[in-house]
């Protein structure tokens, strides 16, 4: 299983050159072509078995949330903007490695002591925040970084509790591991295997994929939200970990054809492989941009549920993993499916 | 028209699923066109062949409305909004889902409590379900459902949910049955998940590559107490829009649109909106940029169950995209 | 090159008018391409073609819109009520003298009612909803002369100020596109090994639109975008802010190339060419937002010039930041490996 490896891959938006190395060596033998567009998007080409002229084109993203330096102090600290979502409660104290080299630094603030009643109740902003890697001045610091360095989570990769998993980053290497394991499986479709960037800054690099290879069919595997922890009303659970694999009906980018949406949740039943909907219409992913791109793109959206996302503690079940996983394989079986989308001419 | 208008605005089109009332225009169009097809996100296109430039024409289909996210115990259903709902506007209205149950939005525990941040989130739809296994019965997750608001005709007033935008449809149906003639290559496209953010424009507008395109949506008028001053007033004419948030009329268009309006005495206002955004916005953005303008029907109380139109307007908007059908845009 | 920028600066044309300004454009990118055209939308596009026709090409870019205003009704009385066009404070429109394009050129000043009988309250910021332009013409006059719809400019041009420092209304982002004429007449003469087009693109302001047309149309094999950034002022705070007259200023993050942004690090140090950085965690909010996922995608890099006061009358800057940008963009441009950029990704 690649989980633990990719996981542990800086691939921070706009800097996945780490995640895409790894994955690039392990698909090149079990696909027929890779092309990298310029934006640094992978597609791993693979032929289908059925010539069909038809292609699927399967999607995870590479890169996480994290932070880039944009100024040194003359102290020596760095001040920081997030990259992606990042709500900045979570930064507080937290151990950080910064650019290509990997130098280990903390997210530091004030002292609770030394906080205002006022300051302690209110959240952290992001330009209160620094990187403090040990620099006694700017000098020093800029011995070893410079503004646009990328820094990234650094938290283990750790099986704990009923098979969980916590680490950062497992949105969206779920989508990318589970994109490797599958690449053996058959379909009659060609296929390509797309590893996308810069989703979490916009959805930016899927629409390129999107336009290059205008797929028939796209399935985007992602990591979610998981919000079922005590105190959220039950009609505000996303997802439930250990509910099996996450169909998206609809959410804040993207509303998936009906006719395709009940046909996955049937495939999974059918193959008792645990299946829930997402049930919140919030949220998005690159089935967003997919669908409106290249003249309109059939998508559907298979997601790994992921309590704490875009923290650099998210943590998910190994055994949603494997639904998602399941599912797709058998959407690959069973792909010819999609040409029967109700056409009402 | 109003025949037309009032089978569109009883038809129920919440975005995303708008197969009904494809299958309904797609039978009124198919006759004055040579081709009537649908894409990947079900766009209806229609195109009428001709020798000038292509000229693509869009008015969406879909309306405002709700998703089924999932059940309570008691059988309540939760859902999400499809486009602009206002949580004020929407409680206790009656909703109706694509199956054909029918429900109320009604407040999750005392209205007084939950009124101060009114949202869906604070809302059920009661479906008169006995328990959790009826409501399923009755609606599954991920159905989508609209809001009630039945059609009237009052003099040259028309009330109807919906208006936004089946008006649109209705003027551009109107148009191109009535045109006797036509100088651009034409493709009349009825697009989908307006209200979710222009979704089917942007997509048809990339497989169509028009050279101009020209919308037909509703726009908000300022002649009532309760809105923004704006110079559009109901029953003043139809309105030839400058700019809204999502893109500025290209004066190839806008001036094409006004000179044929004093040409044939078609009465017309200037609308200049400082929000909102239509299907133009969306195309004007593809293919290295497409000249693009829009067709409005000042319309009041817009995503409200109380749309309100006048008839007068709606009929110069169906001439006015007559008249660009027959003259053309060179 | 400081007398066309004081000359253009001054210039009206507001996004999605810039049709007033494509003559003067043009003109000013004549003498260094060797053609030069406007697309429908107003666009202008120069092009110097390099000897090899099949080359790769490269496009420089800066948007020529400035904010302003559109007239939105007219009063009985003949007072206009307005909207904004792209992102105007309203705090800089009480008083505020303005150029209403009508079916003639109509002086106006923008008026609002005696504080005492605002709704907000003299501690408010006045709503734009509240004020009007006068042009001083009865009802019937102005409604002859002006249409909803109407283009308004700021009456403002330029002015020195201490040293070589400028105070004008549309520096943004036409000292932009002053940097790209300044690095074109650098190179004048000099054989490149592509295809260079300088893009004076439209409708930045009101959503990166003219770019995001004119790239995907062009697909460059890269970009440059330059655009102004936030100069120092007492209470502008640290983060993102540059001294007028510090250079350049190169942009990091995940929406620039960062094949492009090592390089313009590599070039100013070896030319000596004054530069600060910045670093954006995703949008930078300008053109090269929207040029990096045009088409099948371009590289892009990010280049601006320190300026105070940004979308007011009297935003301010510094020539020799507008100067650093262009000598930066000549020298890249001198420098610059197409072959290396296409493989930065493919190990």
């Amino acid at each position: 299983m690649y989980l633990s490896e990719l996981t542990a891959l800086p691939g921070v938006s706009g800097n996945e050159n780490a995640v895409r190395a790894y994955i690039k060596k392990r698909m090149e033998p079990l696909c027929d072509r890779i092309e990298i567009d310029s934006m640094g998007n992978m597609m791993c080409f693979k032929k289908g078995t059925g010539n069909t002229g038809k292609t699927l084109m399967l999607c995870a993203h590479m890169d996480e949330v994290g932070l880039i330096v944009s100024r040194i102090t003359e102290e020596g600290f760095l001040k920081f903007k997030t990259v992606g979502g990042i709500d900045p409660r979570v930064l507080v104290s937290k151990r950080v490695l910064i650019g290509e080299e990997g130098l280990p630094g903390v997210i530091g603030r004030k002292a609770i002591h030394l906080l205002t009643p006022e300051e302690r109740k209110k959240a952290p902003k992001v330009k209160e925040l620094y990187v403090d890697f040990g620099a006694k001045n700017k000098k020093e610091a800029e011995k070893y970084v410079t503004v646009g360095d990328y820094i990234v989570f650094d938290s283990a990769y750790r099986e704990f509790g009923d098979s969980l998993v916590k680490t950062k980053a497992l949105d969206d290497r779920v989508g990318c591991g589970a994109l490797m394991e599958l690449a053996q499986e058959p379909c009659t479709w060609d296929i390509c295997f797309a590893f996308t960037v810069q989703e979490e800054t916009g959805l930016r690099g899927a629409r390129l994929c999107a336009r290059r290879v205008k797929p028939d069919l796209a399935v985007v595997l992602e990591g979610t939200t998981c919000s079922d922890i005590p105190g959220t009303n039950s009609n505000m659970v996303s997802t439930r970990l250990g509910g099996g694999a996450a169909i998206s009906f609809v959410d804040g980018t993207t509303s998936f054809n009906r006719q395709l949406v009940s046909w996955l949740y049937r495939l999974g039943e059918e193959n008792q492989i645990p299946v829930q909907y997402k049930q919140t219409a919030t949220g998005g992913n690159d089935a967003g941009i997919i669908h409106v791109s290249a003249g309109g793109i059939l998508v559907i959206s298979i997601s790994v549920p992921a309590r704490y996302i875009h923290s650099p503690s998210s943590v998910i079940s190994l055994q949603d993993y494997k639904a998602v996983k399941d599912l797709t394989k058998v959407l690959m079986q069973e792909v010819d499916y999609a040409d029967n989308i109700e056409n009402i001419m | 028209m109003l025949t037309i208008l009032k089978t569109l605005c009883e038809t129920s089109a919440a975005p995303g699923n708008e197969g009904a009332i494809a299958k309904l225009i797609a039978e009124e169009v198919r006759p004055y066109v040579d081709e009537v097809y649908t894409d990947a996100l079900g766009n209806l296109i229609a195109h009428k062949k001709g020798t000038g430039k292509k000229l693509m024409f869009a008015a969406h289909m879909d309306e405002i409305g709700l998703v089924a996210t999932c059940y309570g115990e008691k059988g309540q259903v939760y859902v999400a909004a499809l486009g602009g709902v206002t949580p004020q506007t929407a409680l206790y209205q009656r909703v109706r889902f694509s199956g054909g149950a029918e429900g109320v939005l009604v407040p999750d525990g005392k209205l007084d409590d939950i009124a101060k941040n009114l949202s869906l989130q604070k809302m059920y739809v009661d479906l008169g379900a006995k328990n959790e296994e009826d409501a399923k019965a009755k609606v599954a997750l991920g159905e989508t459902g609209v809001f009630g608001g039945c059609f009237a005709l009052q003099g040259d007033c028309v009330i109807s949910k919906a208006l936004d935008n089946r008006s649109g449809c209705a003027a551009l149906i109107y148009g191109l049955q009535q045109a006797k003639r036509n100088v651009n290559d034409l493709y009349y496209v009825f697009t989908v998940s307006e209200e979710l953010g222009l979704r089917g424009a942007k997509a048809a507008a990339v497989s169509i590559a028009p050279d101009y395109a020209v919308a037909l949506d509703v726009t908000p008028t300022g002649d009532v107490s309760s809105t923004n001053k704006r110079a559009v007033s109901l029953g003043e004419g139809v309105a030839v829009k400058i700019m809204d948030r999502s893109f500025i009329a290209h004066p190839i268009i806008k001036d094409r649109m006004v000179e044929l309006c004093e040409k044939h005495s078609i009465p017309h206002q200037l609308e200049v909106l400082e929000m909102g955004g239509t299907d133009a916005g969306a195309i004007h953005l593809t293919c290295g940029g497409v000249p693009s303008g829009c067709i409005s029907i000042p319309v009041r109380y817009v995503h409200t169950p109380g749309e309100m139109i006048s008839a007068k307007d709606l009929q110069n908007a169906g001439e006015l995209a007559k008249l660009l059908i027959e003259e053309g845009i060179e | 090159m400081k007398k066309e920028l004081i000359h253009l600066a001054a210039a009206d044309g507001i996004s999605g008018f810039e049709f007033s300004l494509t003559e003067a454009v043009k003109k000013l990118m004549k003498p260094y391409c060797d053609s030069v055209e406007a697309d429908t939308m107003g666009n202008v596009i120069g092009h110097i073609p390099s000897e090899n026709p099949t080359a790769k090409s490269v496009m420089l870019e800066a948007h020529i819109d400035g904010i302003g205003l559109m007239v939105s009704g007219i009063s009985e009385e003949g007072f206009l009520s307005f909207v904004p066009v792209g992102g105007v404070d309203s705090a800089v429109l009480p008083g505020a003298e303005v150029w209403v394009y009508g079916n003639e050129q109509l002086f106006g000043v923008i008026g609002m009612k005696p504080p005492h009988l605002q709704t907000s309250g003299r501690d408010a910021a006045v709503p734009i909803d509240e004020l009007v332009i006068d042009v001083g013409l009865s009802g019937e006059e102005v409604r002859n002369k002006v249409k909803v719809g109407d283009m308004v400019c700021f009456a403002e041009s330029v002015k020195a100020l201490s040293g070589k420092v400028l105070s004008g209304k549309s520096f943004d982002d036409r000292a932009g596109l002053i940097s790209l004429l300044l690095c074109l007449k650098a190179l004048k003469g000099k054989k490149l090994p592509f295809h260079l087009y300088v893009v004076a693109a439209v409708q930045e302001e009101v959503g990166l639109r003219g770019a995001a047309m004119v790239s995907e149309r062009l697909a460059p094999d890269c970009a440059f975008v330059v655009d102004v950034c936030h100069g120092d002022t007492p209470d502008g705070g640290s983060e993102s802010i540059f001294k007028l007259g510090s250079g350049a200023v190169i942009s990091f993050g995940p929406n620039i190339h960062p094949y492009l942004s090592s390089l313009a690090k590599t070039v100013a140090k070896k030319e000596k060419i004054k530069v600060s950085y910045d670093a954006d965690g995703g949008d930078t909010g300008t053109d090269a937002w929207a040029v990096q996922v045009a088409g099948m995608g371009i590289p892009v890099l990010l280049l601006s010039i320190p300026l105070r006061y940004m979308h007011t009358t009297v935003e301010t800057l510094h020539f020799d930041d507008v100067k650093a940008v262009g000598d930066l963009l000549s020298a890249m441009l001198l420098n610059l490996d197409l072959e290396a950029l296409g493989c930065t990704f493919q190990n």
